[in-house]
């Protein structure tokens, strides 16, 4: 642990962790709650972005329909808010469950293809629930719909915004602390290997298809997590949550910090964050008004990313022992 | 009866828009082996220039032929800048980066066109009705589109069967070393497929125009659209893409035109005209998901 | 002659128009060598994909291990003890050889679903590979990743992946493809000791190679069986030499 903090990554990677294991004592000592609440929807992405990397950075499977797991998980909590079931007792894991199921389902779907099908049809079923979600009148359809956060009586009050971030912050641990024994268990290594040369594992005894369906299947679950702490953190579900854009954005972010790497997710959401949030402020320094425009810079920023940066953001904090 | 036959006929008008799209789309798949998600883009960048050059020129038809070269000299220059990068890059790689072209396209559109939609009117000669049958008339602009679109779906069809860039076409989607072997200009042949491709996207726009709106986003969503049509039809063939997109387009509008009714037998109004769209999408899904669990490379795809 | 280990009765695989295997029925019986050689297109590769178990076959059966293989997938058919080597070299290139062979034992040590024990440090694994990798004369080589050890290495490494689960019958698909003749020399030796222990089916071009490793050869041509028997046989048969051997010329 300690030799550990001796390399730069070591080293930044806890400084990181140190930050936003604090950030809401910063974030009072300073005065900015906004900053708070963009902490908030970082942790939470990085929890999306960390299940996405479990099939995506490892297992080498390009779903490109990741932010459906946001809408399961949220819509579950919404639905039941909806119905007067406000205890979060029941919401989460009936939330959870769903979204397992879905990503099972899915996933014995999807695995079946390969490629560019593989591609198109998790982003197909990804749709699918958008347009439910779109068409669902009873929970406000297109506009979505306010819902009341869940509750734990006598536990957390999800409502005080530093709880409500501390919470999520240990489901953000704890999501890290399972991949990283995932990656190097028997299991990562089959679906590792299978990324390498899947072919060969099959040659060698291994059934892939199973192996990679339970790691999508894992990965959903991780992803309704997700999806749960995104509609309490805004109190709010819509569509939008799971909009195409949105998977798109996760796999950027995984790309972006890294593939196949514990803590890429985790660097690649917060550049994203801050590019999002900076990148504005920035142009609108260069000339007033530019600001606004901030994707026509981040657009082909995401195309040099795509073209030159191999190994995102983790390898430019030097090479791996 | 007439009803049915009118939507049946919008069925087919969305479905050659759509094939329109597609067929770009499959072929820069099938040959340059590129995911190219910023198809859309080309698609709304298309309605864009129409929407000033129809204005500078002011006639519908002048406007279009002018739009069409400068999609494709667009469609060169992303090629050049961007695609061609590309072809030997991973699909991960491909999306990644043409997303950031989508990215880019949405906003340049709001820096040129402001962020407020453009409406192109139906130009002044197509704003009438003509009488398919005796008595049954349908709006002169779509039986135009209907007559274009199967006119472009002619001669693609036979640029692929019967020349000889169709021949290196098929021989590329295929084998892509193959047209290495032959010992023709690939990059030139590349490029001309993209800008083809473009061109393509881009008169879906302009035509969509007058009977959609022309806004930021719009070739994002239809975009995902062509792909469901690409994956059903298989992806290179352009076969697959024309029956893939004439069955999306029978789906989704008959779906829009009947499911109201239908639903409103046990839904309430308003839930049911909220619920019939998204029905008829969810068709297309699970249209899409049905072919691929029974033939998971498409209907005319080429098996591994 | 004992029983066969894998019997094949009358495959046929047709692709559109073409026969690829037309009515092939060879076996292999516990301890020899048997050769399949044939030149380019003959078929082989196709008959090694339905043996397994990665083509289909249009009608025919396999048998394997007493028991009925022909629509079983690959997997189970390598649990029954039919492993085999790539014609191209097929390593998992971003692991070490060490990583390698490990996942070739864990393929045979029950199921993989164990997500949280560290499997770097687990013996059993470990242990196992690395006394394969001493046994093909890797075991200098353990913690070199896949992709830089040089092409004989891989393919060492290749056999050693595929003794991992102890298989009684070995499916080599071209083992000495690619081999300098000092490599090709080694493999063969390392070949012939151990057949004591295994069956092997070899599909190979070299021709030395085969004629000093093979108890029974079968010449495969145009998808068809025309001839199987010992090296000697096979040397005289006036139709394999005609077909094949022939324009060749180099059967001594």
């Amino acid at each position: 642990m300690i030799a550990a903090l001796r390399t730069p990554r070591g080293l930044i990677t806890a400084l990181i962790l140190l930050a936003l294991a604090v950030l809401p004592l910063l974030t009072q000592a300073f005065d900015q709650r906004y900053l708070l609440s963009i902490g908030t929807r970082i942790v939470i992405w990085s929890i999306a972005a960390v299940s996405l990397n479990m099939i995506l950075g490892y297992g080498g499977l390009v779903s490109f329909g990741h932010a459906v797991f946001f809408g399961i998980g949220g819509y579950a909590v919404g639905i039941l808010s909806a119905h007067g079931v406000s205890s979060g007792w029941i919401q989460w894991p009936v939330a959870l469950i769903a979204a397992t199921l879905w990503a099972a389902l899915i996933g014995a779907l999807s695995l079946r293809t390969r490629g560019l099908y593989f591609i198109m049809i998790t982003l197909a079923f990804a749709q699918l629930v958008y347009y439910v979600g779109g068409g669902l009148e009873a929970y406000g359809a297109d506009d979505g719909l306010n819902i009341s956060r869940s509750r734990f009586p006598g536990l957390i009050d999800l409502r005080d915004k530093a709880s409500f971030y501390w919470l999520c912050f240990v489901a953000l641990c704890g999501t890290l602390w399972f991949c990283s024994r995932f990656a190097n268990s028997r299991f990562g290594y089959v679906i590792r290997g299978a990324k390498s040369n899947d072919l060969r594992m099959t040659a060698l005894g291994f059934p892939v298809f199973r192996y990679r369906l339970v790691a999508f299947t894992l990965s959903g679950t991780f992803g309704g997590l997700a999806g749960i702490l995104l509609a309490n953190e805004g109190a709010y579900i819509s569509p939008a949550m799971m909009s195409w854009v949105k998977s798109g954005d996760l796999i950027v972010i995984v790309v972006l910090g890294g593939m196949g790497t514990l803590f890429g997710p985790l660097y690649g959401t917060i550049a994203f964050f801050v590019l999002e949030e900076s990148l504005p402020h920035l142009l609108d320094l260069m000339r007033k008004g530019w600001g606004e425009y901030w994707q026509i810079v981040f657009g082909p920023l995401l195309i040099l990313v795509a073209l030159y940066a191999r190994g995102g953001i983790d390898s430019l904090l030097g090479r791996r022992s | 009866m007439d009803y049915l036959l009118l939507q049946m006929l919008n069925g087919v008008q969305l479905g050659l828009l759509m094939f329109l799209l597609a067929a770009g789309l499959t072929l820069t798949f099938g040959i340059m082996d590129l995911v190219n998600l910023a198809h859309g883009s080309l698609y709304m960048m298309g309605a864009y220039i129409a929407w000033t050059t129809i204005s500078w020129t002011d006639s519908f038809v002048m406007g279009a032929l002018l739009a069409l070269p400068i999609i494709f000299v667009l469609g060169l220059v992303v090629e050049a800048v961007v695609a061609r990068r590309l072809y030997a890059r991973n699909h991960l790689d491909q999306v990644l980066a043409t997303f950031g072209l989508i990215l880019f396209f949405n906003e340049l559109v709001r820096v040129i066109w402001g962020p407020a939609g453009k409406s192109i009117a139906v130009p002044a000669f197509l704003n009438r009705t003509v009488e398919i049958l005796p008595g049954v008339p349908y709006p002169a602009y779509r039986f135009a589109i209907i007559v274009v679109g199967a006119a472009v779906a002619i001669l693609l069809a036979w640029l692929v069967a019967r020349t000889r860039i169709g021949m290196l076409i098929r021989a590329g989607a295929s084998n892509r070393r193959m047209i290495g072997a032959l010992g023709v200009n690939i990059e030139l042949l590349f490029s001309l497929v993209f800008g083809l491709g473009a061109v393509f996207a881009g008169l879906a726009g302009l035509m969509a125009a007058p009977i959609t709106s022309v806004k930021i986003g719009m070739g994002d969503d239809i975009l995902i659209l062509a792909f469901v049509i690409i994956v059903i039809g298989g992806i290179g063939s352009i076969k697959g893409a024309f029956i893939a997109a004439m069955v999306v387009g029978q789906i989704d509008i008959v779906g829009r035109a009947f499911l109201p009714d239908l639903l409103k037998t046990f839904l309430s109004a308003s839930a049911a005209s909220s619920a019939a769209p998204a029905i008829s999408q969810v068709l297309v899904y699970i249209v899409m998901a049905g072919v691929l669990v029974w033939r998971p490379t498409g209907l005319f795809g080429q098996r591994t | 002659m004992s029983t066969p280990l894998l019997s094949t009765d009358r495959l046929v695989k047709r692709f559109g128009g073409l026969l690829a295997t037309d009515n092939v029925s060879i076996d292999v019986v516990p301890g020899e060598i048997h050769a399949l050689i044939g030149p380019n297109g003959a078929g082989k590769t196709t008959l090694v994909g339905q043996l397994t178990g990665n083509i289909a076959p249009d009608s025919g059966t396999i048998r394997f291990a007493g028991q009925d293989v022909t629509r079983l997938p690959t997997h189970k058919r390598v649990h029954l003890g039919l492993a085999r080597s790539f014609q191209i070299t097929s390593v998992l290139r971003e692991f070490t050889a060490l990583e390698n062979v490990a996942l070739a034992v864990q393929a045979h040590a029950g199921h993989s679903f164990r997500f949280l024990a560290d499997a770097r440090n687990d013996e059993g694994l470990r242990g196992p590979a690395r006394r394969g990798l001493e046994e093909v004369g890797l075991g200098q080589r353990a913690n070199t990743l896949a992709s830089a050890l040089s092409h004989g290495e891989q393919r060492q490494l290749e056999i050693a992946m595929a003794l991992a689960g102890d298989p009684s019958l070995l499916l080599l698909d071209e083992p000495m493809a690619g081999m300098g003749a000092e490599e090709s020399q080694r493999m063969i030796g390392f070949l012939r000791a151990l057949k004591s222990k295994r069956a092997m089916l070899l599909i190979e071009h070299d021709m030395d190679a085969v004629f000093q490793l093979a108890d029974r050869i079968t010449v495969l041509v145009y998808g068809r069986a025309i001839a199987s028997g010992t090296p000697a046989e096979i040397r005289a048969n006036q139709d394999v030499r005609h077909a094949y051997l022939g324009d060749d010329g180099m059967v001594a």
